[in-house]
């Protein structure tokens, strides 16, 4: 019985991480295809797209890794099982991301990696791109994070908040795959200051390609991720303090 | 100081209701209000009060797990909801309805993550594991998920889960909900011994007044948010204004007994039921029976506290508009 139902258990687990990467190629083959018919997208080439596409996927899937669990708070608010780690002597946080360790996103990190690691191969390496790129690959999983739990906050005031958080980090992770140039000032403007999306890959990733910024934003925001990445987490702590405060429980 | 301190602890929820397609309209819910008790350490306190009256939410609040709108607590020392974590290592809590258990795993592993969870010295955790097992008799259910243990099996698991860690204060939220009659004695006299030797202090919260009665040296009576009574057992059979009963078997058929202190409740046949205040002794009245009738047989009522119970809150029902 036990046997049975762990091996039910890791057919679905592989299952689901070789969905998981076709689904992704898919994506990607998507992006791939349409270069055949078009030279450049907004000055950007096939390369130079993918990078940007790896970039952020790997910030979102190791964003999704840690903190991914987060998107069922509003399960465990309405099963009671906040009520249950909220009297255990282990940071809140903490106890919710690990509540089951998603393994799913593995997939999409190898996709990613291998596709940034393409993209990679003709890039003309410098120590500080090398040195950027860590910063974009930490800082863009660190505003990933923090995106994930920051709406997963939402939960704790209203029970439904899983569709709007998602429309962000799935979203801005699907807006940040192409190239921003093909955008309007504004969008990119708006994914630098209100929502910080661009540090995930755009603006480092313009210092990493050696290209010049097509909205003449100031260059030291190429080496930005990290900060904006740690800032934004230390807005989360407040955030988050903020709905644990709010929280209402279920009446038992 | 005491353990526990709440002063004029208030905690209001803001209902929201649909009015119209799209129209809504809120408006406030004093879950609790204006409540106050202290509890020492050692203490053994029932907190009843019908459905609805805030006991979970005060539990919820001495835990830290919800805010308080008003007031304070202060519990060990400290603020539960801004210390919450610091608080966990010295309080075990028990819902009634729900565990705290890993669904999946087997009893053993639960307490092995707990014992991680808690950072327990491992020996310590060993000779608490052994001593708790031995005396909820749970020996043969280590290995078995939790998923597949009866509610009573599940809800000593919980018990043994929540003093792992040697707290100081146990709250039990309904712990013997649902549980057969052997197992809610076998759970009660655990939590009586575990009183005694090792001082734990304990509040629970119950529908079951047989809990009360057979564990609580004091009773905090909630409703409509606020402490309606707050007094020992004895003094609450006092405030229900209860009284015990004499059984008096005559030889013979008799108009009713008329004694001091005691009145006749009811006839039927030979037999007489004599109520008189719970304070007063029984032996006097006995004595006064025996002299004048021809007494066949005799027995005492002690006052049902469901009674008792069920006068408070009539008399909490006409307070409160």
């Amino acid at each position: 019985m036990w046997v049975r139902a762990s091996m039910t258990y890791r057919v679905s687990f592989w299952m689901m991480t070789v969905a998981g990467f076709v689904i992704g190629a898919l994506d990607f083959i998507g992006i791939w295809i349409l270069f055949h018919t078009i030279d450049s997208m907004g000055g950007f080439s096939l390369r130079e797209v993918a990078f940007l596409y790896g970039a952020t996927g790997i910030g979102l899937a190791f964003a999704d890794m840690f903190v991914g669990r987060i998107e069922r708070l509003g399960q465990m608010i309405r099963m009671g099982d906040l009520d249950t780690m909220m009297v255990r002597p282990v940071p809140l946080l903490a106890q919710v991301c690990s509540n089951e360790f998603a393994l799913r996103r593995l997939s999409r990190i190898l996709l990613c990696t291998i596709v940034t690691g393409w993209a990679s191969l003709y890039v003309e390496w410098t120590p500080m791109r090398l040195l950027v790129m860590a910063g974009m690959l930490t800082g863009g999983a660190a505003i990933f994070c923090s995106i994930f739990v920051m709406l997963a906050c939402i939960q704790f005031l209203t029970a439904d908040g899983v569709e709007f958080a998602n429309a962000f980090t799935y979203g801005g992770n699907t807006i940040t795959q192409y190239p921003l140039a093909i955008f309007p000032g504004e969008v990119v403007k708006a994914l630098t200051f209100v929502l910080p999306l661009a540090f995930v890959n755009w603006y480092p990733a313009l210092f990493i390609l050696g290209r010049d910024d097509p909205f003449g934003m100031p260059q030291w925001f190429q080496f930005l991720s990290l900060v904006v990445g740690a800032a934004m987490l230390w807005l989360t702590t407040f955030v988050w303090r903020f709905g644990v405060r709010h929280y209402r429980s279920t009446g038992s | 100081m005491s353990l526990i301190e709440v002063r004029e602890l208030g905690r209001t929820f803001t209902v929201r209701k649909k009015a119209g397609r799209l129209r809504r309209t809120s408006h406030d819910v004093e879950a609790v209000r204006d409540l106050s008790f202290s509890i020492d350490a050692g203490e053994m306190v029932g907190y009843i009060g019908p459905n609805g009256a805030g006991k979970s939410t005060t539990i919820k609040m001495l835990t830290g797990i919800l805010v308080p709108s008003s007031g304070s607590i202060s519990v060990a020392g400290l603020d539960p909801s801004r210390r919450r974590t610091e608080l966990a290592r010295r309080i075990g809590v028990v819902f009634g309805q729900r565990t705290t258990l890993w669904w999946d795993l087997p009893l053993r592993d639960s307490f092995d993550l707990l014992q991680k969870i808690y950072r327990t010295d491992p020996a310590r955790h060993r000779e608490n594991l052994d001593e708790f097992l031995e005396l909820l008799d749970l020996h043969d259910l280590l290995d078995t998920p939790v998923r597949q243990l009866s509610l009573g099996q599940r809800m000593r698991g919980d018990i043994v889960a929540a003093l792992l860690h040697d707290p100081e204060i146990l709250y039990l939220d309904e712990p013997t909900i649902g549980l057969d009659v052997i197992s809610k004695g076998r759970l009660r006299e655990f939590l009586r011994a575990l009183n005694e030797r090792r001082g734990t202090t304990l509040l629970l919260t119950t529908h079951d007044l047989q809990d009360i009665e057979a564990l609580c040296d004091r009773v905090i009576v909630i409703d409509h948010g606020t402490a309606v009574f707050d007094v020992s057992l004895a003094g609450l059979h006092q405030r229900g204004g209860s009284r015990r009963t004499l059984v008096v078997d005559l030889v013979d058929e008799a108009p009713p007994i008329a004694i001091d202190g005691a009145e006749v409740v009811r006839v039927e046949g030979p037999r007489q039921w004599l109520a008189f205040p719970t304070e007063a002794s029984a032996a006097p009245i006995v004595a006064a029976v025996a002299a004048a009738y021809d007494v066949a047989d005799l027995s005492l009522r002690e006052p049902d506290i469901e009674d008792v119970i069920r006068t408070i809150y009539a008399g909490a029902g006409r307070m409160s508009p």
